[in-house]
């Protein structure tokens, strides 16, 4: 079987897989936030960053190539990562502390596991009104990571075309596929994969709030590193190319 | 209502663009001559009647600059604002309009006639300031002008009303080369490629690779024409010099079922615009260029097709450009059997961009194509393998074409006996800025800076962009640098700064430019730029301090190494140049040496002050109390 090598371990991988597939697989980590083992890499947060073969690029997206040398658990690497997280958070309107799904969130693990101990930058407080139209589905836009699972689950999966990006720069946003603008006249479904595939406290499920404590949830019992290989399939399969 | 389809225009779009929805973009364009903008029933029937989701269709309309969700104006004037436009005085002008018509920059006016913004650099820069009216560009802009603009619109003159003169746009060639030189009648490029290598020995594969299975032996035509491209040593003009031959032969080389030639007309670097001279005066060379490259790609055997993206900038091109590809069909020079070569059959169509930069980045340009938002994709794999509709892509400059067809009809040691060994040929500049004679000068490869500056009537120059915000910007302790791959690099802009100019202004509008162009698609571009453009603006404020160049050089750091495409990885450069070669031109504005809050509390407390119809010294907070 063909190998690379990543920060000096030997990680074997088959035709097709991309660094950060083979890597899981084998069980190593590599902070990742848009990538999602079920999806096809979209390569957009570049949380996943390593040097491979002293060249800067993503690592989902990347094919594994016999010989390669990544490097990944590197200060400069994960000072980027840093910096990315609080790009994330400086960007959105992330307050915690009164969302529903802290101790879940895929960004805040992130943050904690990397030891992001500060603000870093100004925020930008972009107006992002929520959109509670839709009986069981709450919308905040305010926390949007602009990852695309949800666009991809529902088109891919769902078979519905739900949600879209706009915008460009900064303005990019989360729209809905309704000309009044408003998730109550979509045809969306509670049970949906694209309701349940947000890595942050977009799309959330309404009156199951809290149902489980905060310091009970995912990633309250072990950090993300830990959690995403427990994830992690261990041989390559990839549902919905 | 029932019985009446409200949007009967969607059908004639659609028909207009066969359903295809690669046409996408074009479909929108379209649409939206209606009305100015495209309100969201007509999203809604556009999308149920192509068979794609709502949010997909609107998704990529609010990608586009020039495509609008919002009610605009029937007339909406969008100013040039690159930072030649500036210096020739557009700010002012864009105010005398506003005044005049009683109407606010970004806001369409009450009665919903005129709306008056600004827009990126629309290559009108060696006869700015510029501005476009629903699309249409006006140069040499002047209150006079303005005035007479005013009236037609007061007037509600219809714009193909508009008098002529207003419209009228000058090439100003300076200086030619072999390039602006080059004499040949239509046709002759192609049929010197079609008789090369007439006489050699047939039918030998490629550089050692066997055609694949089906497909007959080569004639010699397209392999020797190939060679001499490579052994030109042409590169591209875009600004990465990727060799313009290699790009060919691996495109050529690699399966599919239809190989595409797309010529790269989005030009949106601010300060270019020689792409613009060479498709007014210079057509039939581009599309010669093209035609020989679909030579080299089918060799006649096997299906080639072309794509021509043109700037939204540029609209006023597309009649004389159709034109001219019409009249060359009839001349035999596209379509079935090019030149009585049987089985040679290539054709060529124009898209025609939005307004968005990042379109002009190769894979985000296909995507473009695809009816898309133009996204540059994760590569690899790369156009030449994987491009327009997964098949095998060459994406060329359109200065790149016109050398090749140079090449191909008078050969590579004709054209490498101009330039260096590393740069063979000629490049065109496109000079703007402080000097007498701004426009298109072309120069064999490695002519120094001070040559061009003498040669344009430049004085007491302080600094020149060479190759446009993306490029580098020097100063005049580099001016015996030659412009060239192995020195400096550009793609032609050239903008020349005097000593009367601030550089902080020159990058701060720049700044300004990436953040409004970045695609938004990855972190480090979409966030950084906007950051930056926040970190120059509290700085030209008057807010600026010490931490505020480190994180300027943090968010350097994290775009340098991190960002998706070209955009992100060159957005700082400005910065990064007048960090090392202007410093006292940001230092000077810095207000304390440590740290200063961007927010202005007093500032904070106008809306308070507006309430209460007050704005004595007692509705102000004391100077002091601003800093902490
Ligand atoms: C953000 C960005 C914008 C670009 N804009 C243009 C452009 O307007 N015209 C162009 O020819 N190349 C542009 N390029 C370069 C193209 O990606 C590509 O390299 C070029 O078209 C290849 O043609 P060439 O080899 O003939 O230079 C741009 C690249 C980036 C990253
Ligand atoms: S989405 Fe995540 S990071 Fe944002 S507020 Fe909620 S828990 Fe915090
Ligand atoms: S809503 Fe969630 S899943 Fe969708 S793009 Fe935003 S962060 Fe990603
Ligand atoms: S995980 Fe690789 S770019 Fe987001
Ligand atoms: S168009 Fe005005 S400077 Fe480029």
């Amino acid at each position: 079987m063909n190998s690379f090598l990543l920060d000096g371990a030997e990680i074997p991988f088959e035709p097709g897989q991309t660094v950060i597939q083979a890597a899981l697989a084998a069980g190593h980590y590599i902070p990742h936030l848009c990538y999602h083992p079920e999806f096809v890499p979209h390569g957009s947060c570049k949380l996943c960053t390593v040097r491979a073969d002293g060249r800067p690029t993503a690592a989902c997206t990347l094919p594994a190539q016999a010989g390669l040398k990544v490097e990944s658990e590197t200060e400069e690497l994960n000072d980027l990562r840093r910096t990315l997280v609080q790009m994330l958070f400086a960007e959105g309107n992330h307050f915690c502390p009164s969302c529903e799904k802290s101790g879940n969130c895929v960004l805040q693990a992130l943050g904690y596991d990397l030891g992001v101990m500060t603000a870093g930058f100004r925020h930008f407080f972009l107006d992002r009104p929520v959109d509670a139209s839709h009986p069981d589905i709450l919308l905040d836009f305010n926390r949007c990571v602009l990852c695309k699972l949800c666009v991809r689950a529902s088109e891919e999966v769902d078979g519905k075309g739900v949600f879209s990006l706009a915008g460009r720069g900064i303005q990019r946003r989360l729209i809905v596929s309704a000309e009044s603008g408003r998730l109550a006249d979509t045809d969306i479904a509670v049970t949906d994969k694209a309701v349940e595939v947000c890595p942050v406290g977009v799309i959330l499920r309404k009156r199951v709030g809290f149902r489980v404590p905060i310091g009970r949830r995912r990633f309250d019992a072990r950090p993300i590193s830990a959690q995403a290989l427990e994830d992690a399939p261990r041989k390559p399969e990839h549902k919905h190319e | 209502m029932p019985e009446q389809d409200p949007y009967p225009r969607v059908d004639d779009v659609l028909a207009l663009h066969r359903h295809d929805p690669t046409r996408l973009v074009q479909m929108l364009r379209d649409l939206q001559e209606a009305q100015g903008w495209l309100p969201p029933p007509v999203i809604t029937e556009l999308a149920r009647k192509l068979g794609v989701s709502r949010a997909r269709v609107e998704g990529v309309a609010a990608f586009y600059s020039f495509l609008h969700l919002q009610p605009v104006g029937y007339y909406r004037v969008l100013f040039s604002d690159n930072i030649t436009d500036r210096m020739q005085g557009s700010q002012a002008l864009l105010e005398y309009l506003c005044n005049k018509l009683w109407v606010e920059k970004g806001k369409v006016s009450e009665d919903g006639l005129l709306s008056i913004d600004t827009t990126s650099c629309t290559g009108l820069c060696d006869q700015g300031p510029g501005l476009l009216v629903n699309g249409w560009a006006i140069p040499r802009l002047s209150r006079e002008r303005l005035d007479e603009i005013a009236e037609l619109i007061l007037a509600r003159r219809p714009l193909a009303e508009w008098p002529q003169h207003l419209f009228h746009i000058e090439d100003n060639i300076c200086r030619r080369d072999i390039l602006l030189d080059h004499n040949l009648t239509p046709g002759e490029a192609i049929r010197a490629a079609l008789a090369r290598g007439l006489g050699t020995a047939p039918a030998r594969p490629v550089s050692g690779r066997s055609w694949r299975e089906g497909i007959p032996a080569a004639p010699p035509g397209p392999v020797a024409t190939l060679e001499e491209i490579k052994r030109s040593g042409l590169r591209g003009r875009g600004g990465a010099g990727f060799a313009t031959g290699l790009k060919w032969e691996a495109c050529r080389n690699a399966p599919g079922e239809t190989h595409y030639v797309v010529c790269n007309a989005d030009e949106g670097e601010p300060g270019t615009f020689k792409d613009r001279v060479l498709l007014t005066r210079y057509a039939d060379l581009v599309f010669e260029g093209m035609t020989v490259c679909a030579y080299v790609l089918g060799g006649g055997r096997r299906p080639t097709h072309g794509f021509l993206y043109l700037r939204g900038e540029y609209r006023y091109l597309l009649e004389p450009l159709l034109a001219c590809l019409e009249r060359r069909r009839r001349e035999g020079l596209l379509g079935r059997d090019i030149c009585g070569e049987r089985g040679f059959d290539f054709d060529i169509e124009i898209h025609v961009g939005a307004g968005a930069y990042v379109c002009g980045e190769e894979s985000a340009l296909i995507e473009s194509l695809e009816g898309k938002r133009g996204i540059p994709r994760n590569r690899p794999p790369y156009p030449v393998t994987h491009g327009y509709l997964g098949q095998p892509t060459v994406v060329n400059n359109v200065e790149t074409f016109c050398a090749a067809a140079l090449v191909a009809a008078r050969g590579a040691d004709w054209y490498r006996a101009r330039g260096t060994p590393d740069s063979t040929g000629t490049k065109l500049l496109s000079v703007s800025g402080d000097c007498e004679r701004p426009g298109i000068y072309e120069y064999p490869f490695g002519v120094t800076v001070r040559e061009v500056l003498e040669d344009c009537g430049a004085r007491d120059t302080q600094a020149v962009q060479v190759s446009g915000p993306s490029g580098s910007l020097i100063d005049a302790a580099e001016f015996d640098r030659r412009l060239a791959f192995e020195d400096l690099p550009t793609a032609g802009a050239f903008m020349v700064f005097d000593a009367s100019r601030d550089i902080f202004e020159v990058v701060r509008n720049f700044v300004h430019f990436f953040a409004h162009e970045s695609c938004g698609f990855c972190t480090p571009c979409r966030v950084g730029t906007a950051m930056m453009r926040n970190v120059v603006d509290k700085i030209h404020a008057g807010r600026g301090a010490q931490l505020d160049l480190e994180e300027i050089c943090r968010l350097r750091q994290v775009m340098h190494l991190a960002a998706h495409c070209g955009l992100g990885h060159t957005a700082c450069n400005p910065m990064q140049d007048m960090l090392k070669r202007f410093r006292p031109a940001i230092q000077r504005r810095l207000k304390s040496l440590d740290f200063e809050p961007a927010f202005d509390l007093d500032a904070a407390l106008a809306r308070a002050r507006a309430f209460t119809g007050r704005d004595d010294a007692g509705a102000h907070l004391p100077a002091e109390s601003e800093t902490p």
